[in-house]
């Protein structure tokens, strides 16, 4: 039992088409996460490394094999099971366009809370209101500036957003944090300081990071880098292009 | 938690929020303008008489003659003859009779000369009698008795003196200096056409026209003589109160150019109306019509039914318009609401979240558009009363909304609640077909 509880992720077989008659875009027949385990998935972009990360989120299920996080099977939970299971446990960092554009740097920080009772009770276990907390969070990363935190989230800089972004993943202390390309929009020396804020913070709890990015040049930061190309073994091993399933 | 941030996206959108709401307001005090305009002008239509058994006039259409006499709307195109009045009245199945004689006015208000039977008789809304609540009835032909809306458009007093125009509307041509009236009571406000009225009697409404036709060459000696037969007759009407008609001032032979406009009657038993309608109305001494009240104004609504359709079938129209307006508003804005809607996904919002996110938003907007133009109405009605009142004879007294009106803006609601749920459906496709995947 606590090998499972041990692993945070744990896929086989897991085959993923936008349609049935279409080939897989991810097919991945092993992958193993422990926790607190920092994992780069590195790819070119549309290569499917988004689609994977729905799948772990359970934004999408698969069509074949097995994707367990937490030890929960997800393709066995229902929808609001799935959608639950993710406001408990999973925070999740995008690229670009990850905050409310009419709420305040603090109450996009208190977002999680709001869909989340676990991950609120986590934040007043510690004593403190979920505002304390998100404060405290963004202190951390660097934003602790209290005029800067009742500001509208359009007037920040993208790098700003970011670590927003971030702190908002981190609230309520989930297990296990999603990065899709955070850092993309972020020039050299940023990227490494924003990774260095995100470790940082995950090392606290011991939250499980899976960090997708195209840029290798990140990799020495990270326990682990896993080359997509490697784990997603598509039939025909081409690439499936990754606009296409997005747009659909 | 989804009513927070439906407000929040609201205000960070109030621009377009507010001139949804403003049109949906807008249409909605149409709406229910159109339907209380119609609901009160019914009723002080039916409030304005109550008692009457018939109508009797010179003869012309059952309509024109309802309006003119007792809604002062149109003017009666002839009058009848002092004598069939008399012949009338002394029929046995008759118990009272009033004598109306319009076409005078003074300053915009009618003048309506009558007898004092019209206080004893006279009825309005159910069943209620006319009341003074200030001085007494006129006793001679200087009196004047005003309706509420007169003494307080014009600020008179009891003893106050008047002059009396020829011809209706706000000029009239020919001031009659010559007989001046007083002042000698006010009536309550019964919100019929009784409060728009000046109230003299007969006599002093003959006064005014002999001192007319003196005036236009006439000649003056008949008239000083009829006014002074008049003032005598007036004296001895005093004495013989009781007598059935006898203040009417002239007496049975008196041979009087005196015509009237209509005649209100009122039976001792209600069954014989159709019976003496039809002696009336076959009448070989005058031309006359005599209608039963009731009937004629169930004529009265099948001509104004039509209108009164138009006019709500336009302003439901307007209301769908409102609510088109607010769908465009809403399927404009989700392009860029499918970001944020991926976000709130990929923070554990369900699709029913992001579904009731918009549905929310509509039946919100059309809340608040509803409640603001109920305000809006109320405060047209307001502004407009005394519009209303002198343009159209509409009193419209404020009230708390009828259950038909209620019932519009339940209607109203549903179909914006409806409205929402297709922009409401069409995000939650998207956001599940989106995910957490957000390049658009």
């Amino acid at each position: 039992m606590t090998d499972a509880t041990d692993d945070v992720v744990l896929l086989s077989g897991v085959r993923f088409s936008w349609q049935a008659a279409s080939p897989p875009v991810v097919a991945v027949d092993s992958l193993r996460v422990r926790r607190g385990e920092r994992l780069m998935l590195r790819g070119p972009s549309g290569s499917g490394k988004s689609t994977l990360l729905s799948l772990l989120a359970g934004v999408l299920t698969a069509q074949g094999g097995s994707v367990r996080v937490l030890g929960h099977e997800l393709g066995a939970l229902t929808g609001s099971a799935r959608d639950r299971f993710r406001a408990d446990h999973i925070g999740v960092i995008f690229q670009l366009f990850n905050l409310i554009p009419y709420l305040s740097v603090l109450e996009n920080v208190c977002l999680p809370c709001a869909f989340s009772h676990r991950r609120r009770n986590r934040c007043e276990q510690s004593g403190n209101s979920v505002r304390d907390v998100a404060t405290r969070l963004l202190d951390h990363l660097d934003m602790g500036d209290r005029e800067l935190q009742g500001r509208q989230v359009t007037e920040l800089s993208v790098g700003q957003q970011q670590r927003v972004a971030a702190a908002r993943s981190l609230m309520g202390a989930p297990e296990l944090v999603l990065a899709d390309e955070p850092t993309s929009s972020l020039d050299g020396n940023r990227r490494a300081a924003f990774l260095e804020l995100l470790f940082r913070e995950c090392e606290l709890e011991r939250t499980t990071l899976i960090f997708v990015t195209h840029d290798a040049t990140l990799a020495p930061l990270f326990d682990r880098t896993v080359e997509f190309e490697d784990l997603n073994r598509i039939a025909d091993g081409s690439p499936v292009t990754e606009t296409g399933g997005d747009d659909r | 938690m989804i009513l927070p941030l439906a407000i929040k996206s609201l205000r960070n959108r109030r621009l377009t929020a507010g001139l949804t709401v403003l049109s949906i307001a807008l249409a909605v005090a149409l709406l229910l303008g159109v339907e209380r305009i119609r609901h009160e002008s019914r009723e002080t239509f039916a409030n304005s008489v109550s008692g009457t058994d018939l109508i009797v006039g010179a003869r012309t259409s059952p309509v024109n003659l309802l309006l003119s006499s007792v809604f002062r709307i149109g003017n009666a195109t002839n009058n009848m003859r002092w004598e069939s009045y008399r012949r009338i009245a002394a029929l046995p199945e008759v118990a009272w009779t009033i004598p109306l004689s319009l076409g005078d006015s003074h300053r915009g208000f009618h003048v309506l000369g009558t007898t004092r039977d019209y206080f004893d008789h006279f009825r309005f809304g159910q069943d209620r009698k006319l009341e003074l609540v200030e001085g007494e009835r006129f006793a001679d032909a200087s009196g004047t008795v005003l309706g509420a809306d007169v003494a307080a458009a014009l600020g008179y007093r009891v003893g106050q003196q008047i002059v009396i125009a020829h011809g209706s509307g706000d000029v009239a041509f020919a001031l009659h200096k010559d007989h001046p009236f007083r002042v000698v009571g006010i009536l309550a406000r019964t919100g019929t056409p009784v409060d728009r009225a000046i109230h003299v009697s007969l006599e002093g409404m003959d006064a005014v026209h002999a001192t007319e036709s003196a005036e236009d060459g006439a000649d003056p000696l008949a008239a000083a003589m009829r006014n002074a037969k008049q003032r005598e007759m007036q004296g001895a009407s005093r004495n013989d109160h009781d007598h059935d008609h006898g203040q009417l001032g002239i007496g049975e032979n008196g041979s009087s150019a005196r015509t009237i406009t209509a005649v209100l009657v009122g039976l001792k038993a209600r069954n014989k109306a159709l019976f003496l309608q039809r002696q009336v109305n076959e009448s070989k001494d005058e031309p006359l019509t005599a209608i039963l009240p009731g009937v004629t104004l169930l004529d009265v609504w099948d001509i104004v039914a039509g209108a009164e359709k138009t006019l709500i079938a336009i302003s439901a129209l307007v209301v769908i318009m409102g609510l088109a307006g607010m769908l465009i508003a809403l399927l404009t804005s989700l392009g860029e609401r499918r970001r944020e809607m991926a976000v709130l996904r990929a923070l554990g919002a369900r699709p029913w979240h992001v579904f009731a996110l918009l549905l929310g938003e509509a039946a919100f907007l059309t809340l608040v558009g509803i409640v603001l133009g109920v305000a809006a109405l109320y405060v047209a009605l307001a502004a407009g009363k005394p519009w209303l009142e002198q343009g159209l004879g509409l009193f419209i007294a404020p009230r708390s909304p009828s259950s038909a009106e209620f019932g519009l803006m339940m209607l109203v609601a549903a179909s914006g609640v409806l409205i929402g749920l297709i922009p409401a459906y069409r995000i939650y496709r998207l956001s599940l077909a989106d995910g957490m995947t957000i390049r658009i």
